[in-house]
């Protein structure tokens, strides 16, 4: 199996866009690590963050997977590009967070509360068009394809998010939030409207 | 939806105070003339370069006569920054408006127009007290995933009080909070420390205790509250109880220092049983263990017989009687009412365990009947009651009135409305703004809860330092 350069990119750069969103963990990373006053609270909270996240995107591709495995490519097209769209339209209209966890969190709790935050944003499902993209049926080429694609997308993540994580913390203080704290869940609503459609019509 | 954060939100107590100065401020009024008038909710203008500055400038009737409106809140605050359930794009432009004696709630919208607030809805008390088997509702605060309200009583009037949630899209009542109450039984206040999971509840006493006005007996057998509560803001359970001593009763106001990594904070309590004074209590962590000390007593102050209402004519005192406090957003000065004897104090708490007194001033008072310098000649009535500090801690706005049948019973001529100002120094010294004062007396509703637009002292919390 290969992939190709467009696919790798757009894989890191999901990766790269979910660690800008604060939403996502580095926030609570600055925010464990500004109540303890340190640093290393910072970075010690990073690694169950992403694995949370990974988790969520490595269920997602490894359902799909499986549907694979057993259906023909074109209906798990279709289903998939269904699921994408109808996702996106659930977040258009229902605006909800995620309610879970307080400040006080063991490693194994900020690692479910990154999972559940990553799945209730839709991450895996971003992805899914991107993994469909490569035409392979066999059972190893698309264990391998799932992993790869989760490994890309999260290394891609771990490396923004500790970045603006230790930024923040040491120069920028979270006052920055105030104005850089972009409201995108219209642009990702539609962004999952769109590749579903886009996959739906490629299929 | 915003595009940015609501520019209102502050991560920190800290950005909080850098934040704009005030220009309005909220006030509730009370009816107590009993001729069938509602309550109201005014808005007055606080800002000195404007040509209305000290004036109401819009009172907004509530639909029904007899809320008795108390301690309202914002629909969302800065605890919509908080890490673990951020919402930073939901607006705060919803004033939820609780009515103490009727147990309804009432939504109003103050975007559009800020002077003007909108009622976009009511809860009926029903619907409250179905939902939630609670009745009258008392202080409402903001947390990171709902509105959160206080109860004193059940349907009945009777205990036990407690807490209920507000979904913060739809305003719907969520249902009791409590999951395990463990031995709480009375209930008045409540805030959290953020930081550290936790939530504190204070004691007055039942609806059924309070409604006919101060009873006698209560006090001198030291049945009102006189306790704290710890819970799990998590889990929801009941963790620790603090006895501060049966006789320091009615426990009320809660001021967990702002700065979320901090874990102390400061209660007051209304009367002690003995001796008449009031006193300051700061709780603490101490070794996973939470306790409270005393830290100031306010001491009662002799008056003549004849000038003081029936009840205390025999003490020949006045109790002090500190209804209310606040803390400024540095967690530097600590603000005390003391309605009875009629001053507001301001102590420098940056030691929480040995506050300073570094202000005073006198207005109103059982016998003092202090005037204001902007009307000299007029004996005041009331006193110091309800006090909302500014967020860059500069400024406190306070009114004098405390709760309808206790008002009568305090001040039996009836409490005539006035809303005033007093500039807190860098040093901590108290000074009255003598172009400040609202008078009520023309509305002749009395004032009380102050919110300050875009979060005061006591609206908002915060989860980083």
């Amino acid at each position: 199996m290969t992939w190709d350069l467009t696919s790798l990119l757009l894989l890191a750069g999901l990766g790269a866009f979910h660690g800008l969103n604060p939403a996502m963990g580095w926030l609570f990373a600055v925010a464990l690590g500004l109540q303890e006053r340190s640093r290393a609270a910072v970075l010690r909270a990073l690694p169950p963050i992403v694995l949370g996240h990974a988790g969520s995107v490595l269920v997602t591709l490894g359902l799909v997977t499986l549907a694979r495995l057993a259906v023909p490519p074109r209906p798990v097209a279709y289903a998939v590009a269904a699921l994408v769209c109808g996702f996106g339209v659930h977040k258009l209209l229902r605006r909800r967070h995620p309610r879970w966890v307080g400040m006080r969190v063991t490693s194994r709790q900020l690692a479910g509360w990154s999972f559940l935050m990553a799945s209730a944003h839709g991450a895996g499902l971003m992805l899914l068009p991107v993994t469909l993209r490569a035409g392979d049926t066999a059972a190893l080429a698309l264990t391998t394809e799932a992993v790869t694609a989760t490994a890309v997308h999260t290394a891609a993540m771990l490396a923004v998010m500790t970045l603006l994580a230790v930024i923040v913390y040491e120069r920028l203080g979270v006052a920055v939030l105030r104005k850089a704290w972009f409201n995108l869940d219209l642009v990702w609503a539609v962004a999952l409207i769109v590749a579903g459609g886009a996959l739906a019509l490629t299929a | 939806m915003l595009v940015q954060p609501d520019p209102t939100f502050y991560p920190s107590p800290r950005e909080a105070m850098r934040g704009p100065r005030e220009r309005l401020a909220y006030v509730a009024l009370l009816d107590a003339g009993g001729g069938g008038r509602p309550d109201g909710l005014a808005t007055v203008d606080l800002d000195p370069d404007s040509p209305g500055y000290g004036t109401i400038v819009h009172v907004h009737d509530a639909s029904v006569p007899g809320d008795e409106f108390h301690h309202f809140g914002w629909n969302v605050c800065s605890a919509a920054l908080c890490p673990y359930a951020p919402h930073p794009h939901v607006e705060r432009r919803y004033l939820v408006v609780p009515g103490l004696r009727s147990s309804r709630i009432y939504v109003f919208d103050v975007k559009d127009d800020p002077r003007t607030p909108k009622l976009v809805k009511t809860i009926e008390p029903e619907t409250v007290i179905e939902r939630t088997g609670y009745s009258r509702p008392h202080t409402v605060h903001c947390g990171t995933d709902a509105i959160y309200v206080s109860a004193l009583g059940d349907a009945d009037g009777d205990a036990p009080g407690g807490v209920f949630m507000l979904d913060h899209d739809t305003f719907e009542p969520l249902g009791r909070w409590e999951v395990d109450r463990g031995p709480q039984r009375l209930h008045y206040d409540f805030w959290w420390h953020l930081g550290h999971d936790t939530m504190l509840t204070s004691e007055w006493g039942t609806p059924n205790m309070i409604e006919a006005g101060p009873d006698l007996d209560l006090l001198v057998n030291r049945r009102y509250g006189h306790r704290l509560h710890v819970w799990d803001l998590r889990r929801r359970v009941h963790l620790q109880e603090i006895d501060l001593g049966d006789e320091h009763q009615m426990a009320l106001e809660l001021r967990p220092a702002h700065d979320p990594t901090k874990t102390y904070g400061f209660v007051n309590t209304v009367i002690n049983a003995e001796d008449l004074s009031a006193s300051v209590f700061t709780w603490y962590l101490d070794d996973g263990v939470w306790r409270a000390k005393k830290t100031v007593t306010v001491p009662a102050e002799p008056a003549p017989p004849d000038l003081l209402p029936e009840p205390l004519r025999q003490f020949g005192a006045v109790p002090p009687l500190v209804t209310d406090i606040s803390l400024t957003l540095d967690d530097r000065f600590l603000l005390i009412s003391a309605w009875g004897t009629g001053e507001l104090l301001a102590y420098d708490v940056s030691d929480p365990f040995h506050p300073k007194k570094t202000g005073s001033v006198r207005l109103g008072g059982i016998a003092g009947r202090a005037a204001h310098p902007a009307v000299p000649g007029r004996p005041l009535n009331g006193g110091p009651q309800m006090v909302e500090t500014s967020r860059d801690g500069r400024r406190a706005y306070f009114t004098n009135s405390l709760y309808r049948t206790w008002d009568e019973v305090f001040y039996p001529s009836g409490i005539s409305g006035w809303m005033v100002r007093a500039d807190l120094g860098e040093d901590g010294s108290l000074a009255l703004d003598p172009a400040f004062f609202v008078d009520f007396a023309a509305d002749g509703r009395r004032a009380h809860q102050i919110r300050l637009q875009g979060g005061d002292a006591s609206s908002d919390s915060y989860c980083f330092p």
